[in-house]
């Protein structure tokens, strides 16, 4: 399956695939970071049931320093 | 003193000093800082995770969210809808409905564009945000943010990052003359000073980040920044005595040999 994360196609994930599949292929801290998919915030509670379809648009986000 | 607290929107802090998390050496050196200043809310902003480097340090890591405030921004947006996108994201990635908006302009003064701050303020107030706006030190639109239902008015002291101090102060003590909601002058400390000056002016808080971040020993200044807020609270409330023009013996003249 291909998705694009960050604005950065990503190719051959391995599928099915949910959010919380996603993120642990990815390696990344569940609790520290947010997502939207195809604009619509996906909520932390729904990572597991949330299902990823080809061509999705994602965005993670986390909090860094700032002013 | 110990109960002269500040509240916003319901929320009350122990500090009437908040500090960016911005510009610092590494995010050690920003959590002590932040642990020397006292503060207990820290501005923060949002943005993609860097997702070929997952075990990047975070700065949840080293600033735990439970203990801190995070007051999460808007920086980088240029339109009220950027601005309600990222808050919905940051809301979900641990923060709350309390925000600093700031739709800023050219990045040589960085001034906010004023026209589309009130748009921003406006959705999201309707999307249930408590609303910390920057400003600029204009009376007539920290007015129109109030009426609006902003949480609290934070006028610029300088443009960001310029460390220049409090240009108008004038201005700076007509807004806190006419507002209910706190007042905290954002941006343009450069030193202990200018923080007691804005707070001298009756001010209800400041926020600072490059004067702390950049001092050549940011823990220090965090430190001097704390004692200068409460030092410009403290006067402020103390009330200072009537400027004169001549002089006034503090020793008595009279009974001299």
């Amino acid at each position: 399956m291909n998705l694009v994360i960050n604005g950065e196609d990503h190719l051959d994930l391995p599928e099915p695939l949910t959010v919380m599949g996603l993120i642990a292929h990815l390696g990344l801290p569940e609790k520290k970071i947010a997502i939207e998919r195809n604009r619509e915030i996906v909520s932390k509670s729904t990572f597991d049931k949330t299902k990823l379809a080809e061509g999705d648009i994602l965005e993670i986000i986390h909090f860094i320093g700032g002013g | 003193m110990s109960s002269d607290t500040l509240t916003v929107a319901g929320h009350t802090f122990n500090s009437r000093l908040i500090i960016g998390t911005g510009k610092y050496k590494d995010y050690a050196e920003n959590a002590a800082a932040l642990e020397a200043s006292g503060a207990d809310m820290v501005t923060v902003a949002v943005r993609r995770v860097n997702i070929s480097k997952p075990d990047e340090p975070m700065l949840m890591d080293f600033i735990d969210p439970k203990k801190f405030t995070y007051l999460p921004n808007t920086a980088g947006c240029f339109t009220g809808e950027d601005a309600v996108r990222t808050l919905r994201l940051a809301k979900e990635a641990g923060g709350w409905n309390l925000v600093k908006l700031e739709v800023l302009s050219d990045p040589k003064h960085l001034y906010p564009d004023m026209e589309e701050t009130l748009r921003a303020a406006e959705l999201l107030i309707k999307d249930g945000f408590d609303v910390m706006v920057y400003c600029s030190d204009d009376p007539v639109f920290a007015r129109k943010l109030e009426d609006m239902g902003c949480a609290a008015i934070m006028p610029l002291g300088a443009p960001i990052g310029s460390g220049l101090g409090i240009q108008n102060p004038v201005n700076i003590r007509l807004i806190v003359e006419q507002t209910k909601v706190p007042v905290i002058v954002d941006a343009g400390v450069g030193t202990a000073s200018d923080a007691t000056v804005a707070m001298e002016l009756g001010c209800d808080g400041v926020l600072m980040n490059t004067a702390i971040a950049e001092a050549k020993d940011p823990i220090r200044m965090a430190r001097a920044m704390k004692h200068a807020v409460i030092a410009g609270r403290e006067a402020y409330l103390a009330g200072r005595m009537p400027r004169k023009k001549y002089a006034d013996p503090s020793s008595p003249l009279a009974g001299l040999i």
